[in-house]
């Protein structure tokens, strides 16, 4: 074939590596319109029937503040304690190599493949005043179950391997020779970590976090058998939905999903954000 | 005498990596560890930077036991292969780096690391650079950002781990001169390793050839050059014709060879090789001689002539291509070896020099 001949094939007949481009788009779309964005556009319709005047008594009753309170409390003591715990524990799997450390690392993904339920009722036996932990912590005075230590004890189980998953593959692929090249020029192993290794990892370290914050918002399974679900008190936002639900209440039960969806939306908004202005010039254009 | 390394050796498991290396590096020297990959280059200067152990040996600079510091106590600046530079800030902070980990006491205020890092952009000329993220850079861009980030530290020791593995043709030798400019100004002592023979010979005042964890001979890139100590290091340099020869009173003898041309060495009668560069052999038009020239093959400049004989023996010459005008395929040639290099036959162990240390003072006299 001459050079000519290959100049003047129109761009549109040029063949791909991988053919199926408009079918696998068209799927994709398609996916995505009906999985994901009519369930999200109808709850938005629903929430624009209900009036702002009326949405705002819902939201502002004093039942459905206290279960948004609770569920933004909870989920901000689980993610406190899942930023700790799972960057610490996807520093283990990645860089100590010991007997079990694949054991361990199939581990994290428990939560995501445990009917959320079966958790909720594992750890409502071990924290209840008999169970192995509740029977350690009752005499220290301290009661998880049926409170909000309870609901994010579940919140924080469930949500824990986001965190792990988007920090580990990042963690794997650092480049040795940077830490190697800050402790040659002097630097201490502290500083090796805060000023190479964490701002290497934080862009995907706030989206882990975020994530399992989001995830924690909507924990529904785990949490209501752990909760005991007291009204104004450990009740979360998401069980007052279904229980609006159940009382015929659509609006009621719209009105809550549509703030808990607003906040998580704020909520991936704000991460991508950061993580764009984060990695914005690290990577050629 | 600065730097000295003492029977140093390394395995990696069961493989020994670094089998007892000496050497001794002065002041304001520009040294090349030359070698193939495997022969434990990158191992020694890892060592020397205190990123990696020796299981035996000795490091010290300036009589200071160096195996008793860490990486960050040496005071030593590392250039890697792939730069290392840190991705999330701008050229100027990396530069900055090595001064802005000091502790508070050392530390230079602001304004002085401001200065410093000011004075090397400058001296390097990359000040345009400044506030550019390294994945904004060019590879060559790159690489002088790493030399800045390690020289900022005002390093006792520089260490360049193959410094132009990852750029292109031209602009390694732009660098390479550069980099020769650098050293001659600022006078660091300097190790670099490499591959790359006519980049070892055009930078360093002496090269080290290390092969399999040993040095196989360290000296003037001259010397190294005309008198390749083991068959080794004369394979390393593109002697790559061997021809089995016999020894009598110093003189090789191979049939079919005038080796006239060679001078007189001090070799125990009996076999032994003879190692010659193609560009090395004259092949000269002779209807008496045995070898006959089997194929010539043009390179633009060089002539590439294959000769053999009724033996079987091959022999490659490389010749000017206006001086091979007369010769053609299947014309018999006497071949003259201009120069080369012979070692007594029995294994080429047999024939390794001593792996003694070389001193500059040594070198030179």
């Amino acid at each position: 074939m001459s050079v000519a001949a290959v100049a003047t094939i129109p761009a549109g007949r040029r063949k791909r590596v991988l053919p199926g481009f408009g079918l696998t788009l068209g799927v994709t779309l398609t996916y995505v319109g009906i999985i994901v964005l009519l369930p999200v556009i109808a709850l938005a319709l629903k929430g624009a029937e209900i009036g702002p005047a009326r949405f705002w008594d819902i939201v502002s009753a004093p039942r459905t503040l206290a279960a948004l309170r609770l569920t933004i409390l909870a989920a901000a003591l689980a993610t406190v304690f899942n930023a700790a715990y799972g960057l610490l524990m996807a520093w283990v799997l990645v860089r100590y190599r010991f007997p079990g450390r694949r054991l361990l690392d199939a581990m994290v993904d428990i939560p995501f493949a445990l009917p959320t339920a079966v958790a909720g009722l594992a750890l409502t036996a071990l924290f209840s005043q008999n169970g192995w932990y509740g029977q350690v912590l009752a005499p220290a005075g301290i009661s998880v179950v049926y409170t909000i230590w309870g609901v994010a004890v579940a919140m924080s189980f469930t949500s824990i391997p986001f965190v792990i998953r988007t920090v580990q593959p990042i963690l794997e692929d650092l480049d040795r020779g940077q830490e190697e090249a800050a402790l040659t020029l002097g630097a201490s192993p502290f500083q090796v970590f805060t000023r190479v290794i964490f701002p290497a990892i934080l862009p995907a370290y706030l989206v882990g976090i975020t994530i399992a914050f989001a995830r924690s918002l909507g924990e529904f399974g785990a949490v209501i058998f752990i909760a005991g679900n007291l009204p104004m008190k450990t009740e979360i936002a998401s069980l007052l939905a279904v229980i609006r639900l159940e009382e015929y209440d659509y609006n009621g039960a719209a009105a809550i999903a549509l703030t808990l969806v607003a906040i998580a939306m704020v909520l991936l908004v704000a991460s991508n954000w950061m993580q764009a202005r984060l990695t914005r010039r690290r990577v050629p254009a | 005498m600065s730097l000295v390394i003492s029977h140093l050796a390394r395995r990696f498991g069961p493989t020994p990596v670094l089998r007892g290396i000496d050497l001794a590096v002065e002041q304001r020297e520009l040294i090349a560890l030359l070698g193939p990959s495997g022969s434990g280059k990158t191992t020694l200067l890892r060592i020397i930077a205190g990123l990696d152990w020796p299981d035996a040996g000795g490091l010290s600079f300036d009589g200071d036991d160096w195996l008793a510091r860490s990486a960050g106590e040496r005071r030593i600046g590392l250039v890697f292969q792939h730069y290392a530079l840190f991705p999330h800030m701008t050229v100027r902070d990396n530069i900055a780096f090595g001064l802005s980990v000091r502790p508070r006491g050392n530390r230079p205020d602001r304004a002085g690391i401001a200065d410093r890092v000011g004075r090397l952009l400058r001296f390097l000329q990359i000040e345009g650079l400044a506030d550019r993220y390294p994945a904004e850079l060019s590879g060559g861009q790159r690489q002088r950002v790493a030399l800045g980030r390690a020289m900022a530290i005002e390093p006792r020791v520089l260490l360049l781990d193959e410094p132009f593995g990852a750029l292109d043709a031209q602009v390694r030798r732009d660098l390479r001169r550069w980099l020769r400019g650098v050293h001659d100004s600022t006078g660091t002592t300097t190790i670099f390793v490499t591959h790359d023979q006519e980049e070892a010979f055009e930078l360093a005042d002496r090269v080290v050839v290390m092969n399999a964890g040993m040095i196989e001979q360290a000296g003037r890139p001259d010397e190294i050059y005309d008198h390749p100590a083991t068959p080794f290091v004369a394979r390393f340099l593109g002697l790559t014709v061997e021809v089995p020869v016999a020894m009598r009173a110093g003189r090789a003898e191979a049939a079919g060879l005038d080796l006239t041309a060679l001078p007189r060495r001090a070799i125990p009668d009996g076999p032994a090789t003879l190692f010659l560069r193609p560009a090395d052999i004259q092949p000269l038009p002779d209807p008496a001689a045995p070898f006959r020239v089997t194929e010539i093959v043009s390179t633009g400049a060089l002539l590439r002539i294959m000769a053999r004989d009724d033996a079987g023996c091959r022999i490659e010459a490389e010749i000017p291509r206006r001086d091979g005008r007369d010769l053609r395929e299947g014309q018999p040639v006497a071949l003259r070896p201009v120069t080369g290099q012979i070692f007594p036959a029995g294994g080429t162990l047999a024939a390794r020099a001593p792996a003694t240390p070389v001193t500059l003072k040594e070198a030179f006299a």
